[in-house]
């Protein structure tokens, strides 16, 4: 396989594909929740579309991790067959709709939290993907090409609602300020440097994300300005999500979404 | 004698668009090429949104159509380069606004950022597919669809559907 590759035409080391498509697939099954219980009819449409993009990038990024990894890899056995250790994610796109809490309690799903992740996540793709137009990998390139177009629009509206939050009431704005002071510190895992992303960068493959921190920094200041919202403190932990140490909440998100594919394997409907 | 490609072309191009029957997937720029390659017919078509459900069904539709047809070919689906509503014909824009869905604007617009504020100048503005006007107002930035908005006449007060540009 490895000499067969190394005549073929250059392409991203595998972990750092199930890094971008991992992402993508948490994101979108987290923001999936809300299909049928959003604040608002036109906001459950919302999440059900930007998780059928999300969702949509994911398979394509898979289907392309597959054909790498051969040996009857399937977009279906990255997604439902590989267990919390093996996600490569941001911790930030696992963590549930409510702010921090001890262990595992859980408390009513909070819009502001969603929409302050959907907002520091796209902003972050939307220079990330710009950048993967111009991978050595094609594959990558093409779906890069594709997912740019649609994270601009999912911007495009989690920025919406942090200015209409954040810029409204005193209790929506209390309430975006908070889900920013508890999500914020998890975006500090944008800037460090995994292996994989190492090595996709060296090899022209991949995007170095720092070389986009200050645009995202400039994106984000902009943006909270504009919602009269206060950028807390970087600092505190540094999540290690992308090479493979996750919260506790991820294998929650995963049992429910692989159980039924675990339960009944080439299970159709 | 008309030849393989054509003859395909002649089956394929009139197949509708599950979600928009109105148009068909030439018309949306969905069918990109057919091409006889050895003596063996290749017909590449290309997804949408990323997560189109509707692309499932346009790919079985056009197997279907070819084995109608008893013509051999194999289907292969492009990425790149991506789908843009750009390509969508003029004749089908017309199709959209007359079955109630306001065509969607050139896709260099898509890049603003910045939430929509009421538009600049007529130009940019999306107009009424009942009554013609540009007074409208979003209601939700997606719709029945993911390509979707969903947008208010200020005017007639008809809620409808603008394709978003992509």
């Amino acid at each position: 396989m490895d000499a067969a590759r190394q005549d073929g035409p250059e392409t991203a080391p595998l972990d750092y594909l199930l890094h971008l498509a991992d992402n993508a697939l948490v994101l979108g099954q987290r923001n999936a929740e809300w299909c049928g219980h959003g604040p608002v009819l036109e906001e459950d449409i919302a999440m059900a579309n930007t998780s059928l993009d999300l969702i949509g990038q994911a398979r394509l990024l898979y289907q392309h991790a597959a054909t790498l990894s051969g040996s009857g890899t399937t977009e279906d056995s990255l997604a439902y067959f590989r267990d919390a250790g093996q996600f490569r994610n941001y911790t930030l796109m696992e963590l549930p709709h409510h702010g921090p809490l001890a262990g595992t309690a859980a408390a009513d799903r909070d819009y502001a939290t969603t929409i302050a992740r959907n907002f520091l996540y796209s902003a972050l793709m939307r220079l990330v993907w710009a950048s993967l137009q111009d991978s050595k990998d094609a594959q990558l390139a093409a779906i890069a090409a594709k997912s740019l177009k649609e994270t601009r629009y999912h911007l495009r509206h989690a920025r919406d609602w942090l200015v209409r939050l954040g810029d409204g009431t005193a209790e929506s704005h209390s309430r975006m300020q908070a889900a920013l002071d508890h999500l914020m510190p998890y975006t500090q895992e944008f800037w460090t440097v995994s292996p994989a992303e190492a090595a996709a960068a060296s090899s022209g493959t991949g995007v170095d994300t720092r070389s986009v921190r200050e645009a995202w920094d400039r994106e984000v200041a902009a943006a909270l300005d504009e919602a009269t919202l206060h950028r807390p403190q970087p600092g505190g932990y540094v999540p290690r999500g992308k090479e493979g140490v996750h919260s506790e909440h991820l294998s929650y998100v995963l049992a429910e979404m692989q159980g039924l594919a675990r339960q009944h394997p080439g299970a159709l409907w | 004698m008309v030849s393989a490609v054509q003859r395909a072309w002649d089956v394929l191009e009139g197949i509708p668009d599950p979600e928009i029957p109105v148009v068909s997937i030439r018309e949306l720029g969905i069918l990109r090429e057919i091409n006889e390659r050895d003596g063996a017919l290749e017909v590449v078509i290309t997804p949408t949104y990323s997560g189109c459900p509707a692309m499932g069904q346009i790919e079985e539709d056009v197997r279907a159509a070819l084995a109608a047809n008893d013509l051999q070919a194999a289907v292969v689906t492009r990425l790149a380069p991506a789908w843009t509503t750009d390509w969508i014909t003029d004749e089908a824009k017309q199709k959209l606004r007359a079955f109630g869905i306001s065509p969607p604007h050139a896709a260099a617009e898509a890049d603003v950022v910045r939430f929509a504020r009421p538009a600049a100048s007529v130009a940019t503005a999306v107009t009424c597919p009942h009554c013609g006007s540009a007074n409208t107002t979003e209601i939700s930035h997606f719709s029945s669809t993911a390509c979707k908005a969903l947008y208010k006449c200020l005017d007639c007060l008809e809620p409808f559907d603008y394709f978003k540009p992509y």
